[in-house]
Formats: C-alpha cells, sequence, structure tokens
C-alpha cells in the first residue's frame, strides 16, 4: 500500500514543481519582454486588414476582392485582431506575467519600506565610490552634520561602543515606488477598458433637418453594445435636428475643404423637461446623462414628392443621399411602395454642384457646397419586395422583381432636376424636386467608467517619471574619535541601487558639503 | 506681411534650411573623410621610417578635422535659426499652430530634433553626433517636402486645443527618439569595432560605446513618458471629443501602440541584465523604425482617420 502512495505523492510535488517552473518562466523579465514584443507583432495585422469593428464596409470589399483568402483569414479572426482569441491570449498572459512579478515585488517593497537603512560595509574602498578626511570636530557634530547633508534620506545613527560611530542613510524609495505604480496603473487602464467595453454602448443614426430621434433601439441605423449592456438601460432622452450647417473653403488652394460642420439641435434630456438648444460640432459632443451625441458626418437630402397615375401623392420625404466622395457626389434611392398601378423605385445620384463635362456625358459635382445642386434618377417599376419578410436596407433597390423603365428610344428613361423643377413619369404621375435638406450623422455612445482608464494612465506616467528619474543610493558615514586630542577620521562610502557614472563626482560634492557643514574649508586630504 | 507673404517666406525659409543642413551633413561627412586620410597618412610615415610619429602628424591634422566638426555645428545651427523662421512664418500664414498636417509636422519635428542635439552639444559636447542628425533631418526635411500643401485653415476635426498638446507631445518625442536612435545606431557600430579592435579613425571620433549607450538611454528614458502623455492620453482624450471614442484600433492608434510597446520593452531590456548593450540597442532602432511607420506609413499605406493629416 505505501509503495504507490509514495508514488503518487512523488508525481504530485513535481507537478507542482513544475508548475512552480512554469510560474518562474512566465514571470521572468525574459517572458515578459517577449510577450511585449510578441504583443506588438500581433498588432500589426490589424492596421493592414481592415476591421470589423472600425469599418466594416471595408471588411465586406475584401470579401469581394479576396473571395479565397477572406474566409481563411475572417476563420483566424483577422478582421477583429484586437478581439481575437490569440491577441487576447498574449495580453492575458502578458497580465498574468505582470501581476506575477508585481506582486512579490510589492511585499518586498513593503519590507524594505519598513526596513532600516543596511549597515555600512567593513572595508568603504571596495564601494564604487569612497573617500575620507580627518577634521577637528567630534563624531556627534560628524554625524549631525551628515544628517544636514543627507537631507530627507532615511537615516540611521549607530555607536558601536568602541569609539565608532556609523551613519547609515538610504534615499530614493519614490523609485520603486513609481515602477510598481506604473505597472499597476496598466491593470487599471484595462480593467477600465474591460468595463467600458463590457457595459457600454455606440449607436449611429442619421437624422434629416426638421427630424427627431429618440433614445430606443429601433430608432439606430448601427448598433453595438457591450455583452452587459441592457438595451432596457438606455437614457431616455430626445432630441430634433434643426439645421445641419456645412460651409466649405469656397476659393483659394484649399477650395472645398470643409471648413464648418455643425448640427443645432433642441434635446430633452428627461421626458417631461424644458427642451433646450444646443450646438453639436466635431469635438463639441453633447454631453447627456448616460451618452453622449456626437457629429461625425453630414450629407445631402433632397425632398422628392412623387405622384402616380391617378394623380395622387404616394411619396413626399427627405431622401438620405449617402455621400461617396469628398466632393459629395451621393447616391440614394427612392421607394414608393404605394404607386398605383406598380410600385416604383428609384435609384440615382446628387450632385451639390454640377457640372456637365460635356453633351452626353455625366455629370459631375466640382464643389461640396450646394451652388447648383442636382439629382439624377432611373426608375424601375414591379415589385420593391417589401412584402417578402426579408429586411432591407433603405439604400439599395433590390431590382429581382422590377424592370428598368426605358425610353421611345429603348435607352434607360433619365431623369435630371434642380430644385423646384417638376419631371412627368412614363405611364402616368411625376417626380418633383421639392426642395434641399441636409442630413446629420450622429453617433450616440456611453463608455461607462471612462475616467478609470484617464486616471490609471495619467498615474501610470508619474509613476513612469519618478522610475526614470528617482535615483536610489545608500550613503554611510563612520567617524571614529581620534585618541589623545588627534582629529577625527571621518569616512564616507555611496552605492547606487541603480549604477550611475556620476557617483564619484557626486561623492566628492558631497564629502566637500560635508565639510562645509563642519566649518572646515581645508582642501580635500584623500580620496580612495 | 499678408498671409501670402508669410507663407511663401516659410516655403522658401524651408527650402534654404534645407540646403544648409545638407551642407552641414557634407562638413561632417567631409571631417570623416579627412579623419581616414590623416590616419592613412600617419601609417605611411610610420612604415617610412619605423618610429611612431603619430603625435607630430597629429599636431597639425587635428585641428582641420575639428574645424570641420565646428562648421558642421555651425551650419546646423544656422539650418535650425532658418527652420525656426519657417515653422514660425507657417504658423502666421495659417493663423494657427503650425504642426496641423504630415508637411508642417515634419518641419518642426526637425526643428525640435536639431534643437534637442545643438542643445546637448552645449551641455554634453555631442558634436559626433552631427554627422547622424543632421542626415536624418535631410531625409525627413525631403519626405516633408514630398506631402506639401499650401498654407490655410484646418479641417473642423482639428479645430481643438488638443491639437497644440497632442502633436506637440508626440512631435518632442519624436524628436527624442530620433536623437536616441542615432546614438543607438552609433553604439552599434563602435561597439561591434570595439570588440573586433578594429576601431578606425572616423568611429575613433565617436565616444567610446558606453557613453553613446548611456545617452542613448537618457534620451529614450526622456522621450517614453512624453509619448505615453501624447498618445495615450491627450490622443484618446482629443479622440473622445472628435471621434466620440477613445481608443478605436484605427491605424495611427495601432502603430502609436507598437512604438510604445516596443520602448517599454527597451527601457526593461536595459534594466535587465541579459539584455543590456546590444539588444536594447536594437529594441531602440525597432521602436524608431515603429515611430517612423506611425508617423510616416501609415498616412502611406493606411486610410484610417488620421488621413486627413496627409
Amino acid at each position: 500500500m505505501s509503495a504507490p502512495t509514495r508514488e503518487r505523492r512523488a508525481s504530485e510535488l513535481s507537478s507542482r514543481e513544475f508548475l512552480r517552473w512554469m510560474w518562474r518562466q512566465l514571470t521572468s523579465m525574459r517572458t515578459a519582454l517577449f510577450l511585449l514584443l510578441l504583443l506588438a507583432v500581433a498588432a500589426v495585422p490589424g492596421s493592414f486588414i481592415p476591421q470589423r469593428g472600425v469599418d466594416e464596409r471595408a471588411v465586406e470589399l475584401f470579401f469581394i476582392d479576396h473571395p479565397t483568402a477572406a474566409p481563411i483569414l475572417d476563420a483566424l479572426g483577422f478582421f477583429s485582431v484586437y478581439s481575437s482569441p490569440w491577441f487576447s491570449a498574449i495580453y492575458l498572459l502578458l497580465m498574468v506575467s505582470l501581476v506575477g512579478c508585481i506582486v512579490p515585488r510589492m511585499t518586498v517593497y513593503a519590507r524594505a519600506l519598513r526596513a532600516r537603512p543596511p549597515r555600512a560595509p567593513r572595508n568603504f574602498s571596495r564601494m564604487p565610490a569612497s573617500g575620507s578626511f580627518e577634521i577637528s570636530a567630534s563624531v556627534e557634530e560628524v554625524m549631525q552634520a551628515g544628517r544636514r547633508a543627507l537631507g530627507r534620506a532615511r537615516i540611521d545613527v549607530v555607536d558601536d561602543g568602541s569609539g565608532t560611530t556609523e551613519l547609515r542613510a538610504e534615499k530614493g524609495y519614490l523609485r520603486e515606488f513609481g515602477n510598481l505604480v506604473f505597472h499597476v496603473s496598466i491593470v487599471v487602464v484595462l480593467v477600465g477598458v474591460a468595463v467600458g467595453s463590457l457595459w457600454g454602448y455606440r449607436g449611429a443614426v442619421i437624422v434629416t433637418e426638421g427630424g427627431g430621434f429618440s433614445n430606443t433601439l429601433s430608432q439606430y441605423n448601427e448598433f453595438s453594445s457591450g455583452p452587459l449592456f441592457d438595451a432596457e438601460d438606455l437614457p431616455p432622452f430626445s432630441f430634433r435636428v434643426d439645421r445641419m450647417i456645412a460651409e466649405f473653403q469656397p476659393e483659394g488652394p484649399q477650395r472645398g475643404a470643409p471648413k464648418l460642420f455643425q448640427a443645432d439641435v433642441t434635446y430633452t434630456e428627461r421626458p417631461g423637461e424644458d427642451p433646450e438648444q444646443y450646438e453639436i460640432y466635431v469635438n463639441h459632443p453633447l454631453s447627456l446623462d448616460g451618452g453622449s451625441v456626437f457629429l461625425v458626418g453630414q450629407g445631402y437630402a433632397p425632398v422628392l414628392r412623387v405622384t402616380d397615375s391617378t394623380g395622387a401623392v404616394v411619396f413626399e420625404d427627405a431622401v438620405v443621399f449617402l455621400p461617396t466622395d469628398g466632393s459629395y457626389e451621393s447616391q440614394g434611392v427612392v421607394k414608393v411602395p404605394d404607386a398605383q398601378p406598380e410600385q416604383i423605385g428609384f435609384q440615382g445620384f446628387f450632385l451639390p454642384t454640377a457640372v456637365s463635362t460635356g453633351d452626353g456625358a455625366p455629370s459631375t459635382s466640382i464643389y461640396p457646397g450646394a451652388v447648383n445642386p442636382l439629382v439624377g434618377l432611373r426608375m424601375w417599376t414591379g415589385d420593391l419586395g417589401l412584402d417578402d419578410g426579408v429586411p432591407q436596407s433603405v439604400y439599395v433597390l433590390e431590382k429581382d422583381q422590377m424592370t428598368p423603365v426605358t425610353d421611345e428610344n429603348g435607352e434607360p428613361f433619365n431623369i435630371s432636376l434642380s430644385p423646384g423643377q417638376v419631371q412627368e413619369l412614363p405611364g402616368g404621375g411625376s417626380i418633383e424636386f421639392v426642395d434641399l435638406k441636409r442630413f446629420a450623422r450622429l453617433q450616440v455612445a456611453q463608455t461607462p467608467a471612462m475616467t478609470l482608464p484617464l486616471v490609471g494612465v495619467s498615474l501610470g506616467v508619474l509613476g513612469l517619471i519618478a522610475s526614470l528619474m528617482v535615483r536610489p543610493r545608500r550613503t554611510w558615514i563612520r567617524a571614529r574619535s581620534g585618541e589623545d586630542g588627534s582629529p577625527t577620521v571621518v569616512e564616507v562610502a555611496a552605492l547606487d541601487r541603480v549604477p550611475r557614472d556620476e557617483l564619484p563626482e557626486e561623492i566628492d560634492d558631497f564629502l566637500a558639503q560635508l565639510r562645509m557643514e563642519l566649518g572646515d574649508s581645508t582642501p580635500e586630504e584623500s580620496r580612495a | 506681411m499678408s498671409l501670402e507673404q508669410y507663407a511663401q517666406f516659410s516655403n522658401y525659409a524651408m527650402v534654404s534650411a534645407t540646403c544648409v543642413l545638407a551642407l552641414a551633413f557634407l562638413a561632417h561627412v567631409a571631417e570623416w573623410a579627412l579623419a581616414r586620410k590623416v590616419e592613412a597618412s600617419e601609417r605611411a610615415l610610420v612604415g617610412a621610417d619605423g618610429q611612431d610619429v603619430t603625435l607630430a602628424a597629429d599636431a597639425p591634422a587635428e585641428p582641420a578635422t575639428e574645424r570641420l566638426s565646428r562648421i558642421g555645428v555651425l551650419l546646423t545651427g544656422l539650418a535650425a535659426v532658418i527652420l525656426v523662421a519657417s515653422v514660425v512664418t507657417r504658423g502666421l500664414a495659417a493663423q494657427r499652430v503650425p504642426w496641423g498636417n504630415m508637411y508642417e509636422f515634419g518641419l518642426a519635428g526637425t526643428m525640435i530634433a536639431l534643437v534637442v542635439y545643438l542643445v546637448l552639444v552645449r551641455t554634453n559636447g555631442v558634436q559626433w553626433l552631427g554627422g547622424i542628425v543632421s542626415g536624418f533631418g535631410l531625409v525627413v526635411l525631403g519626405m516633408s517636402i514630398s506631402t506639401y500643401v499650401p498654407a490655410g485653415p484646418l479641417v473642423p476635426a482639428l479645430h481643438s486645443y488638443w491639437l497644440v498638446i497632442h502633436v506637440a507631445a508626440v512631435m518632442l518625442a519624436g524628436g527624442l527618439f530620433l536623437v536616441g536612435a542615432a546614438a543607438s545606431v552609433l553604439y552599434l557600430i563602435r561597439s561591434r569595432a570595439e570588440e573586433r579592435g578594429t576601431v578606425g579613425p572616423v568611429l575613433r571620433r565617436f565616444p567610446a560605446s558606453a557613453l553613446m549607450d548611456k545617452i542613448a538611454y537618457r534620451v529614450n528614458a526622456a522621450a517614453f513618458p512624453l509619448w505615453t502623455f501624447g498618445s495615450l492620453i491627450a490622443g484618446p482624450i482629443w479622440a473622445h471629443y472628435a471621434w466620440g471614442r477613445y481608443w478605436g484600433w484605427d491605424p495611427k492608434e495601432v502603430w502609436a501602440f507598437i512604438t510604445w510597446v516596443v520602448y517599454a520593452g527597451y527601457l526593461h531590456a536595459r534594466a535587465t541584465a541579459g539584455w543590456k548593450g546590444r539588444r536594447a540597442a536594437v529594441f531602440c532602432l525597432i521602436g524608431f523604425a515603429t515611430f517612423l511607420f506611425s508617423y510616416y506609413g501609415v498616412n502611406l499605406f493606411g486610410a484610417g482617420l488620421h488621413s486627413y493629416a496627409k
């Protein structure tokens, strides 16, 4: 019976030893350095391959451009590098390594804080810097002068009873403190980031001038939230976009560059409260309890009115045309499900400053401001497919069950409208460019505990500065009273915890200062 | 002066500064070439009569290399003064801080690197860095010409006082990184020569590798907290106000993070016994490469939210 028991114990011991060995490996500086470099390398692909959280459309384009590679990369998590298992594994290992390194050092530091400065070495000349001199002052006076010269260092004075007194001083405790603060702050930052992403939410919404928004899930165009966020917790604020201002450089070398984007809104923070006015512009979000509203984009929304063959107005609304480039050449879709006898769909472009590039050639936009607005559309009739139960994008026209409308020559029927213009449609009815409005693309976001990473990283920098600038030093002064009126022999030695070349010069300065404190101005006698 | 005149003056000053810096670089190259020639003639003399005449040959030749070194430093100083004028007038022309795009960042960053170097020349006598710093500066100014945009107002995203804080801190850190990287390159070259016992006439003009290692460390140790503040505190705060999130793994953010991680690795390597010296220097150079990429490469290769800075 005893043999297998012993065997089991032995294996238990060895596995524990193995774990201990593993732990030591993980918490070694070499491993930490390796993990740090690995983290840097692992972060690289995310800057070259489009990321889901950053640019969803770029990811879709990548899939179209690289049909074979994309699914493989997807399976390996390359489209969401920073939440992929391998990236997480690296930084979690790094965190464990960090904590495993920091906790023992904290206990060591706590002990060091309580400890008294260590006793002087027997042989001062073996220290990196040392010196000695003789002086007529008493041992007691030397010790007092030493205390003054050493300032705020931690000091013990020990008399060995045989006429030799030793002063032990240590300073620079802040270095390790700063070091520990810096490393702890990294953990604080990560905890803060985690809290923010677990309980946070972010959504985007497009609101045309005059349009409103109330903060419920169904109102968002895009919405993402942390796994612990509850949509019931969306704060009940609402706002209306009264005016969207967009100004561009009218002339000069930067003609067309954006000058000002501003959304004037009227908001109500809680239902029943008085509405208030606010100007949201870039770098100037509307901060409300439980969420902030940021202006992240803008564009044009021509108001179009469509009548069908019966003469009834079947559509009248501002249609959002999404900008495709810096000149605000935009694309949009109009869906008219109520038109008789058939449903109508329009698809086309909007040009804020249209210029014809030649006979028959398509117009282009030469300036992002609305100087010569033009809506260009083509028309389809048939079934919009809205009743199929499949969710549709408002920016895409499903043409599977629709037929393009052509003119008498069999060419696609082109509609070209300036504000106020009306175009008769084949088969009866008309379309009118009633008015030009703008839309604001707003982002509503809340990141809880956002101050935690900020405080963490700020404390971290302070700790970092302390850990890089503070110089820990141990200094010893030994004074032996001379017999029969001969002078007192004073020996000084210093040791830097972090070796520095300047130590010998500084110990010379210290010796000079010590002698000055003792009222002696004779030149230095010897230095080891 | 009108805004156009300021802008014009800034452009002329920038080109002049580049030319003067090129001359400074040539002066340092000539200094090295002369040092090599002096050594060769010494050797010839020793070969001729078998006696050590180094001292005799040194006496007249040494001042010539010193003079070239001093001319190099003076020209670098002149280039720095002209560059300061260019940056200031650029700011006056655009009526804002002169670091709103890649071009201006390159100018102001080089200016800071030159000023840091000149201060170190006065305090620590680092003339020997001259060739590297003027050469690097020349490259950065050259790259900046390729990103030139006329002086003008900024896009709305940059209408923020965080532009002053964020970019200034990052730029200052970048200037220091440049000086640190120059010292590390020289450290690697010189320490290898020291190990092989092949410290030639040019390398002898540089201080011992231990000193260069120390200078590299000091400069990088000063730059790292600045970089942390600029890219990981000021940057995210501004990103929160401008883009509605403080960190979104935008390519520029990714590379700023990578740079931070590598320099953190450098500081640790420097403090760890087995990694001192060569490995730490390699860390420093990788770090500088990642900094250059986050400054220049990201704007060239990636789109991202910082693309207006082009």
